[in-house]
């Protein structure tokens, strides 16, 4: 049974936040993955951002879908619902949940097998609809549970644990989602929680479909020489551009950074992401030239993290289909429908 | 059967087939006509026969004029409109002896293609067009509308009525009016000065329509969706359910829209497939949504696993199945009852789903409302299982009734106060002993939380690969489908009480059977009939199959799925069940069964029968 309850008891000194909760109510159960699984250090990642967020558990659900990374849903939050369904569809489970009830925090977690073969229609159009979410994609390359064959994000001539080499061109998460439409397209890695943690937290707080693609090394098969999603490949080739800060509405934007390299990108209840660039170059506001820059780097063999791209002010799905800001489930059943009364005034077309 | 005397005299009785060209506006005319004759209070039935294809194939619309209220096909065609030369060797072969035709004599018309046994009508309506209209798209328009006319005079249809139907069919576009009014008195007047008017088929007034409506089943269970409570609309377009959403959309565009904000009270959203349709369902249900779908059998076959998941995670769907002719793409257009197998056990491993069978649009609208009761009362996905002929052609049926005392059953579903008033939260125990555990809805309690899973979970919504622990879930999915009998919709039965023969049928084949029924009886043979509303079936069910010697089961499939289901689930024996399929994709005749009931109680079975019912 991979499914082990964690201990209850709690150190009286814990660290609190706003609402007088530590650091433990935002855990969930204990992971059953391997040990030292990038995974796990995202899903420390997400508790640090929602804890520092100040968010009740019970305002965030958590969606999934099939694999490893499918799985950590469980693993924190454990005050919110969860909802782990079928293989590559959590997008439309996230969409449909999301058009019930507007008022809730999103979170999926995908992985790549998830999210770039079997889900790869719905993550697309997940993107297209802009459903308000934050779509976590842990990407390692690599299918785990099923023990080492290539995902579609393989990069060419990377190689697998028996030594076979990839000949077919990987998708890129990130470049998909900039020709999509992506309002927020960001990637990090799982053993950089300093950047990690504020884009999780921006993310969250972003109107719209908040992509962070996380390359998240899979330990057991995908962690060798030879293949570029190893802790080792992903250190040495790992290009920050930009890195975003979170600032709550109602904190001051204290900016320390060289003047002309900080751009400040205001969400939609008046916080503020910081965009600090790291590469003077770089316009992470610009569609066109996040996805030459990407591929530029990319022909250097260099993974550009950080918030690639983010466009205020975006359009979600409720805003696109005019719906009310109450949320669907909670509208009363008399507003819903006219009556007898109205419809027999209905009908009088069809007499 | 014998063939039926030459339509002599036949008032208010008689079938009208009009052969057109699709894409040329016959259907407006078509169901003019029908409403023309529904409005001067003569029951109607109106079937439309139309390709899967925009413009330029062959389609058909039959529109039984029956006095008796006999709302299925009879197999008669005692007037054929052929307007299409194309079909016209078919057509002209498909009029009942002592029949009508009536063709376009604009040109000229091959000898060959004569039939002494019936009477040829012609009337120039191309060339009357053409001198009286202009522009292409009009004069084909018009061309349709004129033999609207020319009817008017054959068949004694007022013309009146003709004209306050035109005047709220255009209420905006009175220019219209005129127009088609124009068409309507070319085409009568021709009519009346070179034709035998009226025919011997004709129309009398009647007071047989009143407290009716002629609808479609698609727009009323769009209407029922919206009666329910519904709020989340998710779909793929897909023949013949598209209009079934459409409907929903448009009654909520009027309906549910904020008058002060003019923000909206629903979410229709088109998905990219049928796979993200049924997700969105699931999810805004699981939300605590009122969320549905539409679609038909290619989209079942798509939606399969999440509709397991569904199941077994038990999350509240409706959908409605509008049933179309299979396998693969088969014919879109064309109806079927196909989708019973599909439906009853869709998704590998242990599943059985709950479906209801409507049987005309009165009973979409009922069922679409039932329907989403009964998914919340039992947290499991439930089926309504219309069809193209119910979903797509105007019915005439009862006006729909509403009861303002209704509320929705949103079943077991804990609020916050019960929630924290509880030692823990457990999704999947059976406290109430009826198989059916509570669920919470995020956002309410983390006290509340729990994690909805397709993988192994036991009673207390954990996670586990434990034998023991699985099965007692599995073993309550079960229960809790059993006590899914109670809470369906019982069937109907007509029995006499004396006879041991009995007609199964579900949906759509009702009209047939109804009549069917009627003509046996009138031949000596007294028939029972069981129409079966719901699955599981019901107790009832059982008791009709055990009362009864000999049981036809009528449906419109080739595989005999309803049987098949009745056999598996009912302890039956296989060998009282004689199947009756129709599966052409057009609406069954009530010919085929009567012919098929004689054929199988032969000779002496027919006397014994005859002895029994007198």
């Amino acid at each position: 049974m991979s499914f082990i309850n964690k201990p209850k008891v709690r150190h009286p000194d814990l660290p609190k936040n706003e609402l007088g909760l530590t650091r433990r109510d935002y855990e969930g159960a204990m992971s059953t993955l391997c040990a030292g699984c990038g995974h796990d250090s995202v899903t420390a990642s997400i508790i640090e951002a929602i804890w520092e967020l100040g968010l009740r558990p019970e305002q965030l659900a958590k969606l999934s879908g099939i694999g490893c990374s499918s799985k950590t849903t469980a693993y924190f939050a454990s005050g919110a619902h969860g909802f782990n369904g079928v293989h590559g569809r959590m997008p439309s489970v996230a969409a449909g949940a999301n058009a019930a009830n507007r008022n809730l925090h999103y979170i999926g977690v995908s992985g790549d097998g998830d999210s770039l073969s079997i889900g790869f229609g719905q993550f697309a159009h997940a993107i297209r609809r802009n459903v308000n979410m934050l779509y976590i994609c842990e990407n390692n390359g690599v299918y785990g549970l099923t023990k080492g064959q290539f995902s579609a994000s393989a990069d060419i001539g990377t190689k697998s644990k028996k030594g076979e080499e990839n000949q077919q061109a990987p998708v890129d998460p990130c470049l998909a989602a900039l020709s999509l439409g992506g309002t927020f397209i960001a990637r990090s890695f799982s053993g950089d929680k300093e950047q990690l943690v504020p884009l999780i937290k921006a993310g969250l707080m972003h109107k719209g479909f908040a992509m962070i693609d996380v390359i998240s090394p899979c330990v057991t098969f995908n962690d060798h020489v030879g293949s570029t999603k190893s802790y080792a490949f992903t250190r040495e080739h790992y290009h920050e551009a930009v890195h975003a800060d979170y600032i709550p509405l109602r904190q001051e934007i204290k900016a320390s950074y060289g003047a002309g390299d900080v751009l400040p990108v205001q969400v939609h209840d008046g916080s503020t992401i910081l965009l600090r660039k790291l590469d003077k170059d770089y316009d992470p506001t610009h569609r066109g030239k996040a996805f030459e820059y990407l591929r530029s780097k990319l022909r250097e063999g260099e993974h550009v993290t950080g918030l690639i791209f983010v466009a205020g002010g975006s359009q979600d799905m409720h805003d696109m289909m005019g719906t009310t800001d109450v949320p669907l489930s909670q509208l009363p059943y008399e507003t819903l429908q006219p009556g007898a009364a109205g419809l027999a005034k209905i009908l009088k077309r069809y007499a | 059967m014998a063939q039926s005397p030459a339509p002599q005299d036949r008032v208010n009785d008689f079938v009208i087939k009009l052969a057109n060209v699709n894409g040329t506006g016959s259907a407006s005319a078509n169901s003019l006509l029908m409403k023309s004759i529904f409005r001067m209070g003569i029951p109607v039935m109106g079937k439309n026969y139309f390709p899967s294809n925009i413009q330029g194939l062959p389609t058909w619309y039959e529109i039984r004029v029956t006095k008796d209220g006999y709302v299925a096909r009879s197999g008669r065609v005692d007037l054929m409109v052929a307007m299409n030369a194309e079909t016209y060797h078919k057509d002209v072969r498909e009029v009942s002896a002592g029949g009508y035709l009536i063709y376009d004599s604009t040109w000229p018309r091959a000898t060959v293609l004569t039939r002494d046994d019936i009477t040829i009508l012609g009337a120039p309506l191309a060339k009357i067009c053409n001198e009286n209209f202009v522009g292409v798209r009009n004069r084909i328009l018009m061309k349709n509308v004129m033999y609207a006319g020319l009817l008017a005079a054959l068949l004694e249809i007022d013309v009146e009525v003709i004209r306050a139907l035109l005047t709220e069919s255009y209420a905006r576009k009175p220019a219209l009016v005129d127009a088609n009014m124009k068409a309507v008195q070319l085409g009568y007047d021709y009519a009346k000065s070179h034709l035998p008017c009226p025919l011997p088929l004709r129309v009398e007034r009647m007071d047989k329509t009143r407290g009716h409506i002629v609808i479609d089943g698609n727009t009323a269970a769009g209407l029922g969706a919206v009666y329910a409570g519904a709020t989340v609309g998710p779909w793929y377009p897909i023949t013949p359910s598209t209009s079934l959403m459409d409907a929903f959309k448009s009654f909520c565009a009027k309906l549910r829209v904020d008058p002060e904000t003019g923000r909206n009270n629903y979410a229709v959203i088109q998905a990219e497939d049928e796979l993200a349709a049924i997700g969105m369902v699931l999810g805004a249900n699981w939300n605590g949504a009122r969320a549905f779908t539409a679609t038909s059998g290619p989209g079942i076959s798509l939606m399969s696993e999440f509709i397991g998941l569904a199941y077994y995670a038990e999350i509240p769907a409706v959908v409605f199945d509008v049933q179309r002719v299979g396998p693969s793409t088969g014919m879109p257009t064309r109806t079927q009852q196909c989708d019973l197998m599909l439906c009853a056990y869709a998704s590998h491993g242990d599943t059985k789903h709950v479906l209801l069978f409507p049987s005309n649009p009165e009973e979409c609208f009922y069922m679409a409302v039932q329907a989403f009761d009964l998914a919340e009362r039992l947290q499991t996905p439930v089926f309504v299982m219309s069809d193209l002929d119910i979903g797509m052609n105007d019915w005439m049926c009862p006006e729909l009734k509403w009861d303002d005392s209704y509320r929705p059953d949103r079943g077991k579903v804990l609020s916050k106060e019960e929630i924290e008033a509880l030692p823990k939260f457990h999704r999947y125990l059976d406290k109430d002993d009826d198989g059916i555990p509570y669920r919470t809805l995020p956002g309410v309690s983390p006290k509340g939380a729990y994690f909805t899973r397709g993988s192994g979970h036991n009673q207390y919504g954990g996670y586990t690969e434990d034998s023991a622990e699985y099965q007692v879930v599995l073993d309550r999915l079960l229960r809790k489908f059993k006590r899914a009998r109670a809470l369906v919709p019982p069937p109907v039965i007509e029995a006499t009480g004396t006879s041991d023969i009995g007609l199964v049928a579900i949906g759509s084949s009702r009209g047939a059977v109804n009549e069917a029924r009627d003509i046996l009886h009138k031949r000596g043979i007294a028939v029972d009939y069981m129409r079966i509303k719901a699955f599981p079936f019901t107790k009832e069910v059982e008791a009709f199959m055990a009362s009864h010697e000999k049981i036809f089961v009528v449906e419109q499939n080739r595989d005999a799925q309803l049987r098949s289901l009745i056999t598996l689930e009912t302890d039956v024996p296989k060998s009282k069940l004689h199947s009756i399929l129709h599966y052409s994709g057009l609406p069954m005749t009530s010919k085929e069964i009567v012919e098929a009931v004689i054929a199988e109680l032969g000779d002496a079975r027919r006397h014994a029968a005859l002895a029994s019912a007198t």
